[in-house]
């Protein structure tokens, strides 16, 4: 009995491993191995790598380390006492985490000839060390059907969160384990100020506001417009989410069920940097491989990979994708400097009167 | 004796550098840096409540869990061990199940089952005509107990079933000759000789449900934090790295407190005497209250075990779209288009990999693992089989990877092994080692008892009749030995199976296991892509399955799993 269930477990095993796309035959070179590392949320079609690869003779090695937070401690952490980086590239360092990083002093500086076409408002380092790459909005998500069914007015304003036909209608995500969550709590900042930010919160808390871990449990146990049906018809996610509703729909759907509130003073605009670091042995091709993503063929790929929005201006979006997403006109923003200061108090605070 | 002495170095030896150089040279790699200056910023925030708040939530969690655990597990333990029914052994098996499977599956399970839109209240609105979902228990203590007795009841099945199976029913006997009530000779008699493997079974639950991790986090909300959750919160997300160094050594203290603890219990004058090898106890229920007794357990058991598992399959194969501006009323329909959708990369994504490329990375993994933990674990054995002051301390420095904080023990791995050949991007040698160092303490507690069990009698007679030791070990351990160690090799196969953590740690992303796919799925909105986690989930369980169904066919006379 058992000697026939291990014959048939190698069987499969071997069948399975026949499935393995061969590896292509050794090239004239050795290739050259570039690591990148990123977040989860980080993709890129394979029609490109194989591109990027064949012409430079390289190896892609993608390490995702967690969210976008998790991430850049694990690069801190690892860039210590060692002559070598665990990666040559790392990607997803946003404007929230910027001063954290270069305070490291964990890159070095390259100015690419391209980033000539990109605009000022998102060159947040000067020094070059880190280059933008994408943008994402970070807004309220909400439930059309729900609102149109129960005649509620939309909330206008953060400031309208807080009235009662609104109680126990919205989940945010602890700031401290969720990237959207720690962002939209910057907006919150950003909109009332560093004195009386928390004041609002005190507010939404007596309004029974939801907290949960992480995006997910937020998006699919507890927001309504997800598959996952939940309670609550608004959802701190990504103003590109609603997108998402519409090109994954299972059947095709006219419009997405789902849409963001992007008034002023709403959303938070999330930066996406790149940048190589620091004692590289391999500097010129991660040169190449951060040309590569200001390239306009990488920038037009990030709308369908990421569900966010590409820096260079002249990248041609998907038209499902405009079709669904809305750009907010104003976005809240803080200066980096200040962020640095004082985002640890701040989580400290949050957690302190929401959680305790 | 001289040779079996340099016989006992060595087995010492491979396993003891094992650990050294793969578990405490990282850890204390990860100890230095946590402590030294540049991380110190940390510190800013300091309180003791920050140790204390997890700590006392953790075992009050733990200790509450554990009670259930045994208020569900030892009328079941009874129930396996004395009846005979229909289905037995097809229950049994299952209440094996969950033990193996990772915890984004049983979240999401519990999810489709008790969340805001789960099977139960999508029930309970369609019957009691309700627009809003009556039970809510995600993100509430109740939801963390409940998975906890999902997830141990099975260790106090067996191994309080064990004990009880090997019970020699003679002592009962002669109590009830004696005029005793069958609960005093339950009590007077039974109860005292149960009781080193309750207590050894609650230990063991208690130390699984101390150090939880996935569940806590999934189903517990962000208001509640065990000890493992907070380090993984500090050093992670706060990058408050001292503070999480301090929280993981306090919870390896006090594991190594509960193994040592546990290492106390297994009293020698126990076992021997009294617990004979399996009796044939089991019978069929023969009057009115023990026909209750079997239906209602197993009505329970069936409950416990079956319906998430259940729900989570029918999720991945039902749709489930609202009608529009009609809450409360939903379209449901059969579909299998999540399971057809897993073979689409429809972004052309460089991460994608379909779930056949997804299992064989899984497999290669479970496979090295397997033979890894099982082989170290053989070794560990027979130096822990041998008896003397050492051995006694030296079981609590083998279990302890079963307290290390996973999040630490991996950045332990990411500073230490930095370097060529650990750090060979195309195939992570480190996951299975990593793998390996999670299953291997239970794997020594499989094949422990095994060995001990071998009656000294029959090594004496062969190296009598003049049979060399390895000649010994081959005719007389192996064919003894042979089923604990298949039963090893499932257990580190499914171990390795469901392992999200460390692969997503050290994993090159282009090829990645089928948790961390299941993952990736679930952190992308839109209905397809939770619908595809939950295909995923189903795909998962069904390897898990036959992995645990592997290690009941081939389950030991005389085994005592933990």
């Amino acid at each position: 009995m058992t000697k026939k269930h291990f014959l048939l477990l190698t069987l499969i095993l071997f069948v399975l491993a026949a499935c393995q796309p061969t590896t292509p035959t050794t090239p004239a070179a050795q290739p050259q191995t570039l690591t990148i590392m990123t977040h989860d949320s980080f993709s890129v079609s394979e029609e490109l790598v194989r591109k990027f690869e064949a012409e430079n003779n390289a190896t892609l090695v993608f390490i995702q380390g967690g969210d976008a937070g998790s991430a850049l401690n694990r690069l801190i952490l690892t860039s210590v006492d060692t002559q070598t980086p665990e990666a040559d590239v790392f990607y997803g360092l946003d404007n929230t985490f910027l001063s954290r990083a270069l305070d490291q002093d964990l890159f070095e500086a390259y100015q690419p000839a391209s980033l000539s076409a990109i605009p000022a408002e998102f060159k947040l380092d000067p020094t070059f060390k880190v280059v933008p790459i994408d943008y994402g909005d970070v807004c309220i998500n909400y439930d059309k059907a729900w609102f149109a069914e129960n005649n509620l007015e939309l909330p206008a304003s953060l400031q309208d969160l807080a009235k009662p036909e609104y109680s126990g209608l919205l989940v945010v995500e602890n700031p401290a384990t969720s990237s959207p969550g720690l962002a939209f709590m910057m907006a919150t900042i950003a909109e009332f100020g560093e004195t009386s930010w928390l004041e609002w919160w005190q507010a939404m808390k007596d309004n029974k506001v939801v907290v949960v871990s992480d995006w997910e449990t937020a998006y699919y146990t507890n927001f309504s417009g997800s598959s996952g049906k939940g309670p609550q018809p608004m959802v701190v996610s990504y103003a590109s989410s609603p997108a998402a509703e519409l090109i994954y729909a299972e059947t095709e759907l006219s419009e997405s069920p789902t849409a963001s509130l992007v008034n002023p003073g709403m959303c938070w605009r999330q930066v996406e940097f790149a940048g190589i670091l620091k004692n590289t042995p391999n500097r010129a091709l991660a040169e190449k491989f951060i040309d590569f993503l200001l390239s306009k063929e990488f920038q037009e790929d990030v709308p369908m990979q990421m569900f966010v929005f590409p820096v260079l201006p002249e990248a041609i979006l998907p038209e499902g994708f405009v079709l669904a997403s809305q750009t907010p006109e104003t976005v809240s923003s803080l200066d980096p400097a200040l962020i640095a200061a004082n985002r640890d108090i701040w989580v400290n605070d949050w957690t302190n009167l929401m959680l305790k | 004796m001289k040779r079996s002495g340099s016989l006992t170095w060595l087995l010492w030896l491979i396993p003891l550098v094992f650990l050294l150089f793969f578990f405490y040279q990282p850890l204390l790699a990860i100890f230095r840096q946590v402590f030294s200056e540049r991380f110190n910023q940390g510190w800013q925030f300091f309180s003791w409540a920050q140790i204390t708040r997890p700590l006392l939530f953790t075992l009050w969690q733990a200790f509450l869990s554990t009670l259930l655990t045994l208020i569900v597990g030892l009328p079941a333990a009874y129930l396996f061990a004395r009846f005979e029914f229909a289905g037995r052994k097809w229950l049994h098996t299952l209440s094996l199940l969950p033990f193996i499977l990772p915890t984004v599956v049983v979240a999401t399970a519990f999810n489709t089952l008790i969340g805001p839109r789960g099977w139960l209240n999508l029930i309970l609105m369609d019957l009691l005509n309700l627009s809003n979902p009556p039970v809510n228990l995600l993100n509430s203590l109740p939801a963390i107990l409940l998975a906890h007795v999902f997830y141990n009841t099975s260790i106090i099945i067996r191994m309080v079933g064990n004990s009880l199976t090997r019970l020699n029913p003679h002592y009962d006997e002669a109590a009830r000759v004696l005029n005793a009530k069958p609960w005093q000779a339950f009590r007077e008699v039974s109860l005292p000789l149960l009781m080193p493997s309750i207590l050894g079974a609650s230990l063991l639950v208690f130390l699984f449900d101390f150090t939880s991790f996935g569940v806590v986090l999934m189903l517990g909300g962000p208001q509640y934090a065990t000890v493992e959750v907070e380090i993984y919160t500090q050093a992670m997300s706060r990058f408050n790295l001292p503070m999480a160094g301090l929280l993981s050594m306090i919870q390896l203290v006090v594991t190594f407190l509960i193994t040592l603890a546990q290492n106390r219990l297994k009293n020698p004058r126990f076992g021997k005497a009294v617990l004979s090898s399996e009796q044939k106890t089991r019978q069929q229920p023969v009057n009115m209250r023990q026909k209750i007794f079997v239906i209602l357990m197993c009505l329970l058991l069936v409950v416990l075990f079956v319906s998430p598992i259940l729900s989570l399959v029918s999720r991945s194969l039902v749709t489930f779209e609202a009608a529009r501006g009609e809450r409360g009323e939903f379209e449901t329909g059969f579909t299998t288009r999540y399971y057809t959708e897993l073979f689409q990369n429809r972004t052309g994504s460089i991460f994608y990999a379909n779930p056949l490329a997804a299992i064989r990375n899984s497999l290669v993994y479970s496979v090295l693992t397997m033979l890894i933990a099982t082989s170290l674990g053989l070794l560990s054995a027979y130096a822990l089989s041998r008896s003397g002051k050492l051995t006694r301390w030296m079981e609590p420095f083998f279990m302890l990877p079963l307290g290390a904080s996973a999040v630490i023990l991996g950045l332990g791995f990411l500073i230490t092994f930095n370097n060529p050949p650990w750090t060979s991007g195309r195939f992570p040698i480190l996951i299975p080692i990593a793998h390996s160092l999670i299953a291997l303490p239970f794997v020594v507690r499989t094949i422990l008892p095994a060995i001990q069990g071998i009656p000294h009698s029959l090594r004496e007679a062969a190296r009598v009749m003049g049979a060399k030791p390895w000649k010994v070990i081959r005719e007389i351990d192996l064919p003894i030995l042979l089923r604990a160690v298949i039963v090893s090799l499932a257990f580190s196969f499914t171990i390795s199976l469901g392992e999200f953590g460390a692969s997503s740690f050290l994993a090159n992303a282009r090829t990645p296991t089928i948790p961390v796919t299941i993952f990736r799925y679930i952190s992308q909105p839109g209905a397809l892509n939770y619908g595809q986690a939950l295909a995923m989930s189903t795909l998962l369980l069904l390897t898990s399955a036959a992995g645990s169904l592997l290690i009941e066919k081939i389950r030991l006379p005389g085994e005592e799993l933990f």
